[in-house]
């Protein structure tokens, strides 16, 4: 029965766009590892639970532990009128398929000059959650340095729902963070009283591909930030609040294409920048958006904080250490502000 | 002549026009390069006409291909305009990929060609793509990707061939074993004799097929084709066949001798193709001499027009990212 205050977790908004977009369009089909086993996991954090059941193998395709052959199979069908939606189970399987993704899904528009194009989604769980160095990364902002990608990462069950509808939509490769944090599993340490669930509508609607959100809008400091650290900005800025500075927070949900207008507007306001990311910091997508600040502003007084670049320790004070937390925001903050 | 049997003299007729096609555009491309009128680099495929042709006769217009690095051959047997081959050498507008790809990486899809793909062994992977395609729109077509015996090492090989037997997927998989990756031998690369030898791991037929014989190829090919095309799964197939000029451009070959690159030549498949037409008396000398004769003045004339032809304009180069 539907309510029109229903709230979702990320897991089940995700699985509502897979479902809807599947019933919507026979071309939409899944492939991942434990994905189609009927009465199964439904991948490794339950997004598909359920869909093999209701669509069937043929389009709830279980696949070996072969990660090129899930995109090789992406672009190559993507490139005769499907629509495939490919996982793999952590974004550091990533680089187990790299060729596919970077010379193959992201050039063969170009390289035809327009005759093909490659509508795929490829969804990958991301983030830090104490399991050690290979199942940790951050790898998102790597892939916007690729002309032809779009980078997509959702920090809410309602921009989960609505930017997977709006990246199988569409006609480009489309690259799909989720944090592994915020799919909504219940009584998870790690999550520290985060809450990714919202009002999710039954309402068929899409959010834009490169739309930044203003999570809070205030006039002091500019936060931007991604996927987990929307929420620990948000935390932020609550603090800051009693200190008297008014936060604005940008949860930029695509990083290509990057919103680089919502972005230059809020600086422009607040001539004061905070990018919190949880990647590594050197090079990560907190240096292409400071240099972008930089070449538009004179007079911004810009800071980062992103891990430390070192690979991603097991112990829990470690990693928490390494990983942007609302201590080392604060004391950042409190630099920008002397 | 048991095998050309089945062929009407038109298709052999066309067979060997296509690979004196192949041969003439690659001599000319060949000594253009040489004189600096192309940019960039060129894999050429002077000696294995007859594994693009054998294979891509056997096709229909819309079955799709993958090819490699050396894709001159793979498209020209596909069905591309040579008009529009050679404008993408010489890098215009008027190009297969408007000049946006360049040799490697030649696309048309009004002839089932798509972009090829330059990083060897890769086609593997997105070949299965393609079949996966077919068999869930259910349509007839079939996919066929072409490799060299230097791919059968990559990881590409084995998750490509994995996939699409567990999914009995309608694709066939040519490998031209032309002997050599770059200015390395198969032999000294591989611990099994032949790429066919392989193919038990993944419980698909393999055919190992005298590569320099276009009927030879054709037939196996054909039934590999029509076997895919009927949801029979994936064969692979090795043809012998051997490269005459070098990897690319600035490659001298001395690691080959003279001794192994006669006995290839002996086995030439356009000279030895044309023997058989004749001695057969399938067609005449003078025939023969006319089919060369427009093929050659086909492409002269794309190559005149090429020259001629615009530049991409800058103001284009943004176009088609996403």
């Amino acid at each position: 029965m539907s309510t029109n205050n229903r709230n979702l977790s990320m897991a089940e908004a995700l699985r509502e766009a897979l479902y809807e977009e599947m019933k919507e369009n026979d071309e939409v089909f899944l492939m991942g590892q434990d994905i189609g086993t009927p009465n199964g996991w439904g991948g490794p954090f339950t997004v598909c639970r359920g869909l093999v059941e209701e669509f069937g193998s043929e389009r709830v395709r279980n696949v070996p532990i072969s990660e090129k052959a899930i995109v090789g199979c992406c672009v190559g069908s993507a490139m005769m009128g499907m629509k495939p939606v490919g996982e793999v189970q952590y974004s550091d399987f990533l680089f187990t398929c790299m060729d596919e993704i970077v010379n193959e899904a992201a050039k063969m528009r170009y390289m035809s000059n327009g005759q093909y194009k490659v509508p795929m989604v490829f969804r990958a769980p991301t983030g830090a959650t104490t399991r050690g160095a290979q199942h940790a990364q951050s790898p998102e902002g790597m892939f916007m340095h690729i002309p032809g990608l779009k980078v997509v990462a959702p920090s809410n069950a309602y921009d989960g729902k609505g930017l997977l509808k709006a990246a199988i939509r569409d006609d480009s490769p489309v690259l799909f963070f989720e944090h592994k944090l915020l799919y909504g599993a219940k009584n998870r340490d790690e999550s520290d009283e985060i809450e990714a669930n919202t009002h999710v509508p039954e309402d068929d609607y899409i959010v834009p591909l490169g739309k930044a959100k203003i999570k809070k809008s205030g006039n002091d400091i500019t936060m931007i930030s991604l996927l987990y650290t929307v929420h620990l900005a948000l935390q932020a800025a609550n603090i800051l609040k009693d200190d008297g500075i008014d936060s604005e927070v940008i949860d930029l949900r695509s990083l290509a294409p990057l919103d680089e207008e919502t972005i230059m507007k809020s600086v422009e306001k607040t001539k004061k920048v905070l990018i919190i990311e949880e990647d590594n910091k050197t090079l990560g997508w907190g240096a292409e958006i400071a240099a972008l600040i930089a070449e538009n502003f004179q007079n911004v007084k810009i800071k980062r904080v992103a891990a430390l670049d070192v690979p991603i320790p097991f112990a829990p004070n470690l990693e928490n250490y390494v990983i942007p937390n609302k201590e080392n925001i604060l004391n950042e903050v409190e630099k920008i502000f002397v | 002549m048991k095998k050309s049997r089945k062929l009407k003299k038109e298709r052999l007729l066309d067979i060997f026009r296509d690979m004196y096609k192949i041969r003439y555009f690659e001599d000319e491309v060949y000594y253009m390069f040489l004189e600096g009128k192309l940019p960039g680099t060129v894999h050429q495929c002077q000696g294995q006409e007859a594994v693009a042709v054998g294979v891509c006769s056997a096709l229909r217009k819309n079955d799709f291909i993958t090819s490699t690095h050396r894709s001159h051959g793979h498209s020209l047997a596909k069905g591309m305009a040579v008009d529009k081959a050679m404008a993408e050498l010489f890098a215009k507008k008027s190009g297969c990929c408007g000049a946006k790809g360049g040799s490697m990486h030649f696309a048309d899809i009004e002839n089932g060609i798509i972009p090829s793909i330059a990083v060897v062994g890769e086609g593997l992977i997105i070949g299965p793509g393609l079949a996966l395609a077919y068999s869930m729109k259910n349509t007839d077509q079939v996919a066929v990707t072409f490799f060299g015996d230097g791919a059968v090492s990559t990881g590409a090989f084995h998750e490509g061939i994995n996939i699409s037997s567990l999914w009995e997927l309608p694709i066939v998989f040519v490998c031209e074993n032309n002997q050599y990756a770059a200015s390395t031998s198969f032999d000294s690369m591989s611990p099994v004799e032949n790429v066919v030898d392989r193919a038990s791991a993944y419980n698909i037929p393999a055919f190992k097929v005298n590569g320099m014989d276009v009927l030879e190829v054709y037939e196996v090919a054909n039934k590999a084709i029509s076997k895919a095309r009927s949801t029979g799964g994936p064969t692979l197939i090795e043809c012998e066949t051997f490269r005459y000029k070098g990897h690319s451009r600035s490659d001298p070959q001395q690691y080959k001798d003279k001794d192994e690159v006669e006995f290839w030549k002996e086995r030439d498949p356009i000279d030895n193709y044309k023997k058989l037409l004749i001695k057969k008396e399938i067609v005449s000398e003078k025939e023969i001499e006319k089919i060369e004769k427009e093929v050659e003045e086909l492409i002269k004339d794309a190559i005149k027009k090429a020259e001629q032809a615009e530049k991409p304009s800058v103001e284009e180069v943004s176009n088609y990212v996403y």
